[in-house]
């Protein structure tokens, strides 16, 4: 069993995001470590890209200020390799498909292997560009994560047959970033999902307090937050781990 | 499975949310661009609203003063909003309100695209917001009033360079929030299928005239068709009806900024590689990261990154050829042209008249060359002075 399945065994999955190197590689180190204390179930680090298309202002800010402190690809390798002793949850690398295409898709996933990295969201990635990535990921027993959105509809169950991992599901159109509204068709999707694969679904967009973790983690599997937790690293800069970790419990224990 | 390819380039890399919307895009396209109704409205857009067919223009004097190749104009910045543009904009903004969309949205970095935009917005009753570089919205700063004044709303990007590409991402980021009542109106022959090919069909209409045109000036074909390459849909537009015409050489000049060598330069094809951004597999400025590179030229219409897959296609197969032209090239044939012949060219469409200047003495008499004088330079004139040492401002 993948360190992903073992994870929703059993369990509603917290799934924080971080961008990785936001402020620095020195500050995400003691961020992933706080992450792991703080209960997360699986651990989704951003590769930062010049151009995040599907983010809002927070987590484009984040990128912006990771590659200006010089985080690259390789330095993000490093640092999970190094903390892959430690920490023993699944750890996905979340980026834009130029980002692992320029690597070489095949040096990535070797590099993937190499330093425990569980699985990728690459969000431009569509089922229908999917092929080149996951013939990759498969030889390299990489889950390539698939995304469904309120838009999918008649798309649901063609993308949820082929998912691996789990499947993230985007509870609300446009970009990453924290809302109050969420689509009405969620449970809809879920059930849709569940009709054609055993393969759990995680919401992410939009989500910041313990009552919104809650309410989607009953719904589904579990909940993904990033926009919530950039904006605490963003407010605390290299204090930010002791702020992370008292707001991941808090929301560990909603889910609960 | 993957669709939209030009060779290796093209596809549909967007996210999930936008699939259906892009699908949709596809099958009202696929539907109204064989519909007789849809084809003569727009016919009768084109002719009797934008002002087509544009003229195809001998430069007598460029002609004799370079002492070389026959040079035909051809004259899009007679277009009504003054470029090539309004081509594209009143098929798509048409093509929106036959799916039922009440709402357009566009990026735009010159500022022409958004002006055509608004323009076919105001015309055909849509509401219409415009997404321009903070950094565009102060080199043009007249089309951001020009659009204020036809009805749209525009939109000062302040994340990344604060130019072409940031325009983009912000589009995209909104179409994403709102697709069931809006059309992203694409400006040029790049992005996610189908909209690389649905701009080079509206745009194909220049490369069809020319042909035609030319065929009854000369009665033949030319030797060269030259335009300037950004995303690429004027030259998209010229090319196109001459690909199967193996004879004819067609050259795209793209933006090489102060230099191919310096940092500071937007030449794709010199300086790219094989990537995948808006959208699209095609070339990409970009560091070793995949990290898009801020890209330069005194042109804001193209100062972009990355190129339309289909001129990329044309590029690695050899069909056509891309040639660097630098700010300082392209303001002395910007100057060039307005002395010369009395034609004021957007400083974009000077960098195809930079290697016509190039190449046209050491051609021989018989042939003939035509280049797309894709808008007009009234926009340019401020920045131009200010090049020169002229403090002027709008």
């Amino acid at each position: 069993m993948s360190r992903i399945s073992e994870a929703f065994k059993n369990n509603k999955v917290f799934i924080p995001f971080i961008t990785g190197g936001d402020p620095d590689i020195e500050t995400t180190r003691k961020i992933l470590y706080a992450l792991n204390e703080a209960g997360a179930g699986i651990i989704e680090i951003g590769i930062p890209f010049s151009d995040p298309i599907a983010e809002g202002p927070v987590i484009q800010e984040a990128s912006q200020r990771a590659l200006e402190a010089g985080t690259t690809t390789d330095s993000l390798f490093e640092l999970v390799k190094e903390v892959r002793s430690d920490i023993k949850i699944p750890i996905l690398f979340m980026t834009y498909a130029n980002v692992v295409f320029k690597y070489g898709a095949d040096k990535f996933a070797d590099r993937c292997n190499e330093c425990g990295i569980d699985g990728m969201i690459i969000p431009d990635i569509p089922y229908e560009e999917k092929a080149e990535f996951t013939d990759i990921c498969k030889a390299h027993d990489i889950s390539f994560i698939s995304m469904i959105a309120p838009t999918s509809k008649d798309r649901v169950q063609m993308i949820a047959k082929e998912a691996e991992g789990f499947i993230y599901c985007v509870s609300s159109m446009g970009v990453t970033g924290v809302r109050s509204d969420f689509s009405n068709n969620l449970d809809e999707m879920i059930k849709s999902v569940r009709e054609v694969t055993d393969v759990p679904v995680a919401i992410g967009f939009g989500i910041s307090t313990p009552e919104q973790a809650a309410k989607m983690a009953a719904l589904s599997d579990g909940a993904i937050v990033g926009s919530a937790i950039v904006r605490i690293i963003a407010e605390h800069g290299t204090n930010a781990p002791a702020a992370v970790k008292e707001y991941v419990t808090k929301m560990v224990q909603a889910i609960k | 499975m993957s669709v939209g390819r030009y060779g290796e380039f093209g596809g549909q890399y967007v996210p999930e949310t936008l699939m259906n919307a892009i699908h949709e895009l596809e099958e009202a396209y696929e539907h109204y661009s064989h519909d007789p109704d849809f084809i003569a409205e727009l016919d009768k857009l084109n002719k009797e609203y934008a002002g087509r067919p544009s003229i195809l223009y001998y430069a007598e004097k460029m002609t004799k003063d370079l002492g070389g190749a026959k040079i035909y104009l051809k004259r899009e910045d007679l277009n009504h909003t003054g470029s090539h543009k309004i081509n594209n904009v009143l098929g798509q903004v048409l093509l929106a309100k036959k799916m039922g969309k009440t709402r357009v949205i566009a990026e735009t970095g010159a500022g022409q695209h958004g002006v055509a935009t608004a323009t076919a917005a105001a015309l055909m009753g849509m509401e219409c917001e415009i997404f321009m570089g903070r950094e565009d919205t102060v080199r043009q700063a007249l089309n951001v009033y020009r659009m204020e004044l036809l009805g749209a709303k525009v939109h000062a990007v302040t994340t990344g360079t604060e130019t072409l590409k940031d325009a983009v991402n912000e589009a995209m980021r909104e179409w994403s929030k709102r697709v069931d009542d809006t059309l992203y109106v694409l400006g040029s022959v790049m992005g996610p299928h189908p909209f690389p090919m649905i701009v080079r069909d509206f745009q194909s209409v220049i490369g069809k005239e020319i042909k035609s045109q030319l065929m009854e000036k000369e009665g033949k074909l030319p030797d060269m068709v030259v335009a300037c390459v950004g995303g690429g849909s004027n030259a998209m537009g010229s090319f196109y009806e001459f690909i199967p015409d193996e004879s004819v050489k067609l050259v795209g000049c793209e933006a090489a900024g102060l230099g191919v060598d310096n940092p500071k330069n937007a030449a794709t094809i010199a300086n790219g590689s094989l990537g995948i951004f808006h959208g699209m597999k095609s070339l990409f400025c970009q560091n070793e990261y995949g990290q898009i590179a801020p890209v330069y030229s005194i042109s804001a219409g193209l100062d972009y990154p990355g190129i339309g897959p289909e001129h990329a296609n044309l590029h690695k197969t050899g069909r056509a050829t891309y040639v660097p032209i630098t700010d300082e090239e392209a303001v002395k044939a910007f100057e060039y042209l307005s002395r010369v012949e009395g034609i004021i060219p957007a400083i974009e469409s000077a960098h195809a008249v930079a290697h016509v200047m190039k190449v046209a003495g050491s051609m021989s008499k018989d042939d003939i060359i035509v280049c797309t004088i894709s808008g007009r330079g009234d926009k340019d004139v401020a920045a131009i002075a200010r090049y020169r040492g002229v403090e002027i401002y709008e």
